[in-house]
């Protein structure tokens, strides 16, 4: 069960590789490293010539439209999906999506996904042998109201195990795509919970290499958001990259 | 420089992951138009990791423009009925590295360069998302200004290239020889 994959490294030589591009970089990147040899998936999946700069134009300036259509409200919550309640702790979370200029998001697609409170995920390659709940799908969607804020209810998912290297585990997280109000807005993340022991160990949380950065991706705790008897409520905001739109065309809109 | 240019910073991207596929994908999520309408084609291709070998846990956005050059602004996209073209499509690759999407040619719009599918690749192993662009076969590279720029090689990587059944393929090659050309746009920090 728990033998070593030949070929992997372990944590130490991970760790150490980790310190020491953390050491080489002298700013910190605000984004992640694409080439990032601790998470060996990256090593023959990032481009290795510069990203070449363009003025976006056409479709690149829209976002896509999603709407009432779209998304049933019940999908933003993900303990009322099946027909009992999960396992685990349910927990309220919320935040806003902005554009850069910090003006709201609104009406747009937010869609997340997670492990359960074991740390499995409903994926047929998902063979680490924790608990399958078959009350959690761990899929939920919703749209941003008025002032960018999005809303679901759901479970604490909890740290899985993972091959990138011997005794590899992923911090507690949520997966979340999102969309602005350009198509160059698009991102998808992780949203990850303050205090977890695992960050200095990951080396996917660490392709950030800088720590202000980093900081940006752990929701907070509010205790005014959470329900007695009910949910614990967290709370993380998201500001979307790079809006090309300049003064004056904000003033048309 | 005025207080409404300063940027937020941004919070960082991360990698899309291996388990996204009960959760992003969705029925006829690839299809902008049914298959069986008048005018429509396949944009399909793979895509590649630097040693050549497909990614099998890669996923493709598409955003374009209708074949007048009119860009949907309309809901529509997940709940697809059949009627609506909204512009935007969604395809994950399958064990092969292959996507395919069903939708029309794009048209010129008003006061850009040559026609194109912006297109924007999540993988496992991608710490953050790219962008790129997928113009049409025969495109004039010097009226556009984004391929003006480029050598003969990275113009081709951002063609898209005729196949004998009028399909469009574009291929994506993550890394090696015939790397695509990924895009940055202003604001953007890496």
């Amino acid at each position: 069960m728990n033998a070593q994959q030949p070929g992997l490294a372990d944590q130490a030589t991970i760790s150490a590789e980790i310190e020491k591009i953390q050491a080489d970089t002298k700013n910190g990147d605000p984004q992640p490293r694409r080439n990032y040899s601790p998470y060996r998936s990256s090593l023959l999946r990032h481009p290795t010539k510069d990203l070449r700069h363009a003025d976006p134009e056409g479709a690149e300036l829209v976002a896509p439209v999603f709407g009432p259509a779209d998304v049933d409200p019940i999908e933003a919550d993900l303990t009322i999906q099946a027909n009992g309640e999960p396992i685990g702790e349910r927990m309220s979370l919320t935040g806003r999506v902005v554009d850069g200029q910090g003006r709201p998001v609104r009406n747009q697609l937010v869609e997340i996904w997670q492990a359960n409170a074991a740390g499995r995920y409903i994926h047929k390659r998902d063979q680490h042998p924790a608990a399958i709940d078959p009350n959690f799908t761990g899929v939920g969607r919703c749209l941003t109201d008025d002032d960018g804020v999005y809303r679901f209810t759901t479970i604490k998912p909890g740290p899985y195990p993972w091959r990138n290297h011997v005794n590899a585990w992923r911090p507690a997280h949520i997966h979340f795509s999102l969309f602005g109000t350009e198509f160059t807005h698009r991102m998808i993340t992780q949203m990850y919970f303050p205090g977890d022991p695992l960050f200095s160990l990951d080396p996917i949380y660490q392709s950030i290499t800088d720590q202000a950065a980093r900081d940006r991706l752990l929701a907070a705790y509010d205790h005014d958001l959470s329900q007695h008897e009910w949910a614990t409520g967290y709370r993380w905001d998201i500001v979307l990259t790079g809006s090309h739109s300049t003064p004056m065309e904000q003033e048309h809109e | 420089m005025s207080e409404a240019t300063r940027m937020l910073p941004a919070t960082p991207g991360q990698t899309i992951g291996p388990f996204f596929h009960y959760a992003l994908p969705y029925e006829r999520d690839h299809e902008l138009v049914p298959p069986a309408t008048p005018g429509a084609i396949r944009l399909h291709g793979t895509v590649y990791d630097g040693d050549g070998s497909p990614v099998p846990d890669a996923m493709l956005e598409i955003r374009q423009a209708d074949p007048t050059g009119t860009i949907p602004e309309v809901e529509g996209s997940l709940r697809r009925d059949g009627t609506v073209f909204t512009g935007w499509g969604r395809a994950d690759t399958d064990t092969a590295g292959r996507y395919s999407f069903t939708t029309v040619e794009p048209g010129p719009t008003r006061g850009s360069g040559a026609p194109f599918f912006s297109i924007v690749v999540f993988a496992r192993g991608l710490t953050n998302r790219l962008f790129t662009r997928a113009y049409l076969p025969g495109t004039d590279v010097d009226d556009d200004a984004t391929l003006a720029h480029l050598d003969p090689a990275e113009r081709q990587s951002m063609l898209t290239v005729r196949q004998s059944d009028g399909s469009l393929r574009f291929d994506v090659h993550l890394q090696g020889p015939r790397e695509t050309v990924f895009l940055t746009f202003p604001g953007h920090q890496a």
